[in-house]
């Protein structure tokens, strides 16, 4: 699989491409900024790009803004942004339009190297992966909504959805068991009363109502 | 013991005696003018019919009143040139065009002041000026009587003179008036300086005022400055010792998952330097969102009032209402006093649950935090409402706590949308 990383900071450029590179990854090009990074992606199509959220020259949300013209222009592309603190409104804007093959994560989860990797791996299969963090501060956010409705095993559960887990990783989590995840999906998805549809497509529209942006 | 150092005691009255008659001698002819221009209708026999007396009144005053600024201009040059007095320049008067700016001077208060001076005081300051001046030439002529007696031949002498023993008195009298003159020449200059300051300088309540603004300026410069400094440590931090740890980190993860043949010892030390490295990027994070956070200065309010309830232990709801951001300095207190509030909910309140709004009305940014605690808090008690007090009022905050004993607590803070 072939990876294209946009970084500013040189010393953290270095260690993405060596985490990449360990995670099996071919770093076909790494760029400082956002043009590059779109010059980058038009010339090699990568499987994933890595993306910093504040990049010259503004150094505000240029990553967030190229991250988005990225999946527009090329929506299977997989694209996971790393940001230096919380900002839900990214991760809303990232997933208002296509959910699958996204990430935001916070960039010192870089240093988790071996669940680093599983998400690179997640996000360039077409999964999704959202910050722990993210998660949270959604949920202090969220109030008398049909969210209100959950109990708070289901909001855990329906947070680990949102952080883009599958069921068998959502009962590793919160160690119970598969069959006690699925019949929790199922509550959730009959309290938020979502249109019938089949289950994985029902399951984005849990996780984007849960994100505020469904 | 030199001659010149006996008499030095006896030359002190009139160490600056020369300066003040110079001094005299110049407001003496510059306050002329103005007695001329009223005294000029007059001269020839004076008008007698009811309109001309009128005319010869109000057309010499109208003159003087149209001609204040340039008295004043030329009385401030006398008092720089011959005593070295800054005499300080009132406000100015603001106007679009010189008409209104005119109109404006005529009902400023420095205005009438200045006439008065010029006037009233000056004129007054002016006689007594030249009053001096003759007494100086008495007394002189008075301490120079026997000269007198000796160059004048005795029978063109006239008899006052008198006798040798009555010169005398006569040379007593002038050396006390030449003493007398020269002190009532330096009194009547710092009276004249002192009228001057007071009449043509701005008044105490000008001078307050400009020294508020001042003040006030130079405090939100501070504000300003303080909070710029703030910012640059931060990014110092985020660009420098943050990168570097995070790149360290992520070797040390990268160490873990690829070196998997090490001996345990070796494999310990890695696990714990790795988890070292990231504890410290941690609190490099606190450390840093305590100087000044990112996503403030990025994403402004919202976004980093919602980390921070993110990051509090109780559930928290926050309301950002805000059509424009406020300034940064502005933004900043709001963030800290919020961040305050809520580690003080945390410490003491034992609350359930705390709210955070905040809204704009006008020009005034309006921050309540409020939680269902215990309450009983006191300003003056701890340590941290105290100091957002003062944070509120370094920028012309008002800040009140309302708690009374069983609940709730209501953190306050309106601040201007500006400095």
């Amino acid at each position: 699989m072939r990876a294209v990383i946009a970084e500013d900071s040189v010393l953290l450029r270095v260690g993405l491409v060596r985490v990449l590179e360990t995670a099996g990854f071919e770093v076909v090009a790494e760029v400082g900024d956002a043009e590059a990074l779109l010059a980058a992606v038009e010339e090699h199509r990568p499987d994933l790009t890595v993306c910093d959220v504040r990049m010259p020259p503004g150094f505000t949300d240029e990553g967030v803004r190229a991250a988005l013209a990225i999946r527009s222009r090329w929506p299977d592309l997989a694209v996971l942004l790393l940001s230096q603190y919380v900002e839900e409104r990214y991760a809303a804007d990232l997933l208002s339009g296509n959910t699958s093959g996204v990430g935001y994560l916070l960039k010192q989860r870089v240093a988790d190297v071996a669940e680093f990797i599983e998400v690179l791996h997640r996000v360039a299969a077409g999964g999704t992966a959202l910050d722990p963090q993210v998660v949270a501060q959604l949920l202090t956010r969220r109030h008398s909504d049909p969210l209100d409705r959950l109990t708070a095993r289901e909001r855990e559960v329906l947070a680990s959805m949102a952080e883009g887990r599958s069921n068998a990783g959502i009962a590793e989590q919160l160690v119970v068991s598969e069959s006690a995840v699925a019949k929790h999906i199922n509550s959730i998805l009959a309290k938020l009363d979502l249109p019938k549809a089949d289950a994985d497509h029902r399951r984005v529209l849990a996780v984007l109502r849960f994100l505020g942006v469904g | 013991m030199h001659i010149t150092t006996a008499l030095r005691p006896l030359l002190r009255p009139f160490e600056n005696t020369g300066r003040s008659v110079a001094f005299l001698v110049a407001g003496g002819l510059v306050q002329l003018a103005p007695l001329l221009v009223l005294a000029l209708p007059w001269l020839p026999g004076g008008p007698t019919e009811v309109l001309s007396v009128l005319l010869a009144v109000f057309v010499p005053l109208g003159v003087l009143i149209g001609a204040t600024p340039l008295l004043t201009a030329v009385q401030r040059a006398r008092f720089r040139g011959r005593l070295g007095v800054d005499i300080p320049r009132p406000f100015a008067v603001e106007g679009a065009s010189r008409r209104e700016r005119a109109l404006q001077w005529l009902r400023s208060e420095p205005a009438w002041r200045q006439v008065a001076y010029h006037l009233v005081a000056g004129p007054l300051i002016a006689l007594a000026g030249v009053i001096t001046l003759l007494v100086w030439a008495v007394s002189i002529a008075a301490f120079g009587i026997y000269l007198w007696m000796w160059v004048v031949p005795f029978p063109y002498r006239p008899d006052v003179l008198g006798t040798a023993t009555q010169a005398a008195y006569v040379t007593a009298a002038g050396l006390a008036g030449i003493y007398g003159s020269a002190w009532l020449s330096n009194a009547l200059a710092r009276l004249d300086t002192r009228a001057a300051m007071t009449r043509l300088g701005p008044s105490r309540a000008e001078q307050l005022a400009r020294r508020v603004e001042e003040v006030t300026e130079s405090r939100a410069g501070m504000v300003d400055a303080a909070d710029a400094e703030r910012r640059r440590i931060e990014r110092d931090l985020h660009d420098g010792a943050q990168q570097r740890l995070v790149s360290m980190a992520v070797n040390l993860g990268l160490a873990k998952v690829t070196l998997t043949d090490l001996p345990d010892d070796a494999r310990k030390v890695i696990d714990e330097a790795h988890r070292e490295a990231k504890e410290a990027i941690t609190e490099l994070g606190n450390l840093v969102r305590g100087l000044h956070p990112a996503v403030l200065e990025d994403r402004g309010l919202d976004a980093a009032l919602s980390g921070i309830a993110e990051r509090t232990p109780i559930p928290v709801r926050v309301r950002v209402d805000l059509q424009s951001r406020p300034s940064a300095a502005i933004e900043a207190v709001a963030y800290f006093v919020v961040s305050e509030a809520l580690a003080n909910v945390v410490k003491h309140a034992q609350a359930s649950r705390a709210d955070v709004a905040v809204e704009r009305f006008g020009g005034i940014l309006l921050v309540v935090v409020s939680d269902d605690g215990v309450g009983g808090a006191d300003p003056s008690g701890g340590t941290g409402l105290a100091g957002l007090a003062k944070r509120v009022a370094s920028v012309d905050g008002t800040f009140s706590v309302s708690s009374p004993v069983g609940g709730p607590t209501v953190v306050t803070v309106e601040l201007p949308c500006a400095l």
